[in-house]
C-alpha cells in the first residue's frame, strides 16, 4: 500500500532580506492524490514549488496549512514508508558510495550479510559496482545522483519521492535508469512521485502528470499509454505519445494565471 | 595521496594506458620550510652575537647549553615533569571540550543555558585566577592539570560549537529522512562533519596549553621546564633559558603536525574536497 493524499497544502516561507521580512508562498492550496502503485510526475517552471511539495510529502517540511496522509493516516515527520532522492544527491561526504547506501540500511535496522547484499544489489542496479569504494567527491555528478537513487531504493519504501532524479545524467544513462525505474515499479508496485523538467520523461514514465505553476496545481493530465512501457522505441512512435507530449507542452506554455489577470485588467 | 609519483612509472616512461605522468618539478614543501628555518637561524646567529649575552642569545650558544642540560639528564626529567600535567590537562580538555561544543551547537536550549559561560571562559584572563586555584587545589600536580585544562578547553569547545553550526542542513536531513534519532544524527552526521573544526580547535589549544603549562610552573610549585627557565634567568644564563623554550616550541610543532597527520588518516575527505592534497 502507498496511497498519498495532499489536502489543501500551503507553505509559506518567511525570508529575511536586509532585515526586511518577505513572505514567499511556495505552495497555495495544493490538493491531489496519488493511488497506490501509481507513478505521478510533477512538472512546472523553476521555483514553482515542486521540491517544496516533495519535501512536505517526505515530512522534512511541515505545511503551513493542510495535511498529507499516506494510506489514510496523516503523516507526522519522516518514515520508512517514504524514501526520497534529493535534487542534489546529498551524500555524506566522508562515506564511500557503498557506505552511504549501507548507512541508510543500518538506520532502518538492517544488519550483517543482508545489509551488505542489499547495498551491493542496489549499487549494482544503478551501474556503480566498480565505484562502490569511492567517496562522493571522487564520483561524477551523475554517479552521485545514482548513489542517491540506490540509497532511496535500498530501504524499500512504499512511496518513492524523487526530485529530478535523472536530471544530471547523459541521455543514454538516463534512458537506462528510466527503464530500471519502470521495471522496479512494475515488480514492487511502489508509488512513485517524481519531479522532472523533461516532457518526454514525464509522459514516458508517469500515469498522471501534475502541472504546477506559482505554487498551485494548474492541471493534471492522464497519461493513458499502455504498460509495460519498457519498449521505449515503440512508445515514442505512438501517435498518442506525441499527442500527450504536445498537450503537456501547451499546458506548460499557457499564459500564467497572474498574466491573464493583468491582461483582463487592461 | 593523489600526487604520489610512482617511480617505476617514470622509468618505464608510460603506464599501461600509455600515459606519461609528468615528473614532479616543484620543490617539496618541507624543503622550503627547512631552508626558511636555516636562514632564520643564520640571521639570528649573526644578530645574536652582536648583543650582550645577558640580553639575548644565539643558536650556537643555545646548542651548547642544550648539550649541557641533556648530558646531565636535567632536561629530560624536567620535560617529563612538564609533559605529565600537559598531556592530562590537554587530553581532558579534548574529551570535555569537543562533546560540549557538539551539544552547544546542536541544541538551542542547551546553547541558551550554557553558551554564555563558554564565551566568557574563553575571554577570561585565566592567569588572574591562578592564585585562587592554588588556594583551592594546592601547589601540586592537580592545580597544574587544572590550569592547562582551563586554558585549552575553551578554544576546542568554541571551535566545535561553530563547526556544528556550519554543518549544512541538507546533511542533517539525510538523517532525518532515514528517521535517525537525534543521538545518531549527532554521532554519525554532525560529528564527522564537524571533525575538521574540532581538529582546528585542538591545534589552537596546543599553544594555549603550552603557555598554561609554563604559567603553572612559574606560579605554583616551580618545576619542570618552567623551573629551568626561571632559574637560568635568575642566573643571567640567557642561553640556558632558551633551551626549554626551544624544546617547547619543537614539541608544539611536533604535536601540531601529529594532529594534522591523524586528521589526514581519519578524515582524508576534507583535504581532498579542499584540493589540499594536490601536490
Ligand atoms: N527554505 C526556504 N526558505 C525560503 N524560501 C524557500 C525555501 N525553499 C523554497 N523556497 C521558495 O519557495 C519557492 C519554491 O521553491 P522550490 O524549491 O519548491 O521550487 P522548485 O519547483 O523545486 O524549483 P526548481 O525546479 O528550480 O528546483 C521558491 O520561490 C523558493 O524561493
Ligand atoms: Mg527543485
Amino acid at each position: 500500500m502507498g496511497e498519498v493524499t495532499l489536502t489543501n497544502v500551503s507553505k509559506r516561507f518567511n525570508i529575511r532580506i536586509d532585515g526586511q521580512v518577505q513572505k514567499v508562498n511556495a505552495l497555495s492550496h495544493v490538493a491531489f492524490s496519488v493511488a497506490d502503485g501509481e507513478l505521478v510526475a510533477l512538472i512546472g517552471p523553476s521555483g514553482c514549488g515542486k521540491t517544496t511539495a516533495l519535501r512536505i510529502i517526505m515530512g522534512l517540511e511541515t505545511p503551513t496549512t493542510g495535511q498529507v496522509s499516506v494510506d489514510g493516516v496523516a503523516i507526522n515527520g519522516c518514515g520508512y514508508d517514504r524514501g526520497i532522492v534529493f535534487q542534489h544527491a546529498e551524500l555524506l561526504p566522508w562515506l564511500t558510495a557503498y557506505e552511504n547506501v549501507a548507512f541508510a540500511l543500518e538506520m532502518k535496522g538492517v544488519r550483517g550479510a543482508v545489509l551488505k547484499d542489499t547495498a551491493m544489489r542496489y549499487l549494482d542496479l544503478v551501474g556503480l559496482t566498480k565505484s562502490v569504494n569511492r567517496r562522493p567527491y571522487q564520483l561524477s555528478g551523475g554517479m552521485q545522483q545514482r548513489v542517491g537513487i540506490a540509497r532511496a531504493l535500498a530501504i524499500d519504501p512504499k512511496v518513492l519521492l524523487m526530485d529530478e532524479p535523472f536530471g544530471a545524467l547523459d541521455a543514454q544513462t538516463r534512458e537506462q535508469m528510466q527503464g530500471e525505474l519502470l521495471e522496479i515499479q512494475a515488480r514492487t508496485k511502489k508509488t512513485v512521485i517524481f519531479v522532472t523538467h523533461d516532457l518526454d520523461e514525464a509522459v514516458l514514465l508517469a500515469d498522471r502528470v501534475v502541472v504546477m505553476r506559482d505554487g498551485r496545481v494548474s492541471e493534471i493530465l492522464n497519461v493513458d499509454l499502455p504498460r509495460p512501457r519498457t519498449d521505449i522505441e515503440a512508445i515514442r512512435g505512438m501517435a498518442a505519445y506525441a499527442d500527450l507530449r504536445f498537450r503537456l507542452w501547451k499546458s506548460l506554455h499557457a499564459p500564467s494565471v497572474s498574466t491573464q489577470k493583468l491582461e483582463s485588467v487592461n | 595521496m593523489s600526487a604520489i609519483i610512482d617511480q617505476a612509472a617514470i622509468k618505464s616512461s608510460a603506464d599501461e594506458d600509455g600515459f606519461v605522468e609528468p615528473a614532479e618539478r616543484k620543490i617539496p614543501k618541507f624543503v622550503l620550510t627547512l631552508i626558511s628555518v636555516f636562514v632564520a637561524l643564520v640571521l639570528w646567529e649573526i644578530a645574536g652575537r652582536r648583543v650582550n649575552p645577558i640580553f639575548a642569545s644565539y643558536p650556537s650558544a643555545i646548542a651548547v647549553a642544550f648539550w649541557e642540560l641533556a648530558r646531565t639528564g636535567a632536561l629530560w626529567s624536567a620535560t617529563y615533569d612538564s609533559l605529565r600535567p600537559f598531556v592530562l590537562g590537554y587530553g581532558i580538555a579534548i574529551l570535555i571540550g569537543a562533546p560540549l561544543g557538539l551539544l552547544l551547537g546542536r541544541y538551542a536550549v542547551f546553547e541558551a543555558l550554557f553558551g554564555i559561560y563558554v564565551t566568557a571562559g574563553f575571554a577570561m584572563p585565566l592567569v588572574a585566577l591562578v592564585p585562587l586555584l592554588t588556594l583551592w587545589l594546592g601547589l601540586g600536580f592537580a592545580v597544574k592539570v587544572t590550569i592547562i585544562f582551563l586554558m585549552s578547553v575553551f578554544p576546542i569547545c568554541i571551535n566545535t560549537w561553530l563547526g556544528v553550526r556550519a554543518v549544512p542542513k541538507s546533511l542533517i536531513e539525510v538523517g532525518r529522512a532515514l528517521v535517525a534519532p537525534n543521538s545518531v544524527i549527532l554521532r554519525r552526521i554532525v560529528f564527522p562533519a564537524t571533525l575538521p573544526y574540532i581538529v582546528a580547535g585542538m591545534k589552537l589549544a596546543i599553544g594555549r596549553a603550552v603557555v598554561a603549562m609554563i604559567i603553572a610552573e612559574f606560579f605554583t610549585a616551580i618545576s619542570g621546564l618552567g623551573a629551568i627557565i626561571i632559574n637560568s634567568a635568575n642566573n643571567f644564563d640567557t642561553a640556558t633559558m632558551f633551551v626549554p623554550i626551544v624544546v617547547l616550541v619543537v614539541l608544539a610543532i611536533g604535536l601540531t603536525s601529529f594532529i594534522g597527520f591523524v586528521e589526514r588518516k581519519l578524515a582524508p575527505w576534507q583535504a581532498e574536497i579542499a584540493g589540499r592534497n594536490e601536490a
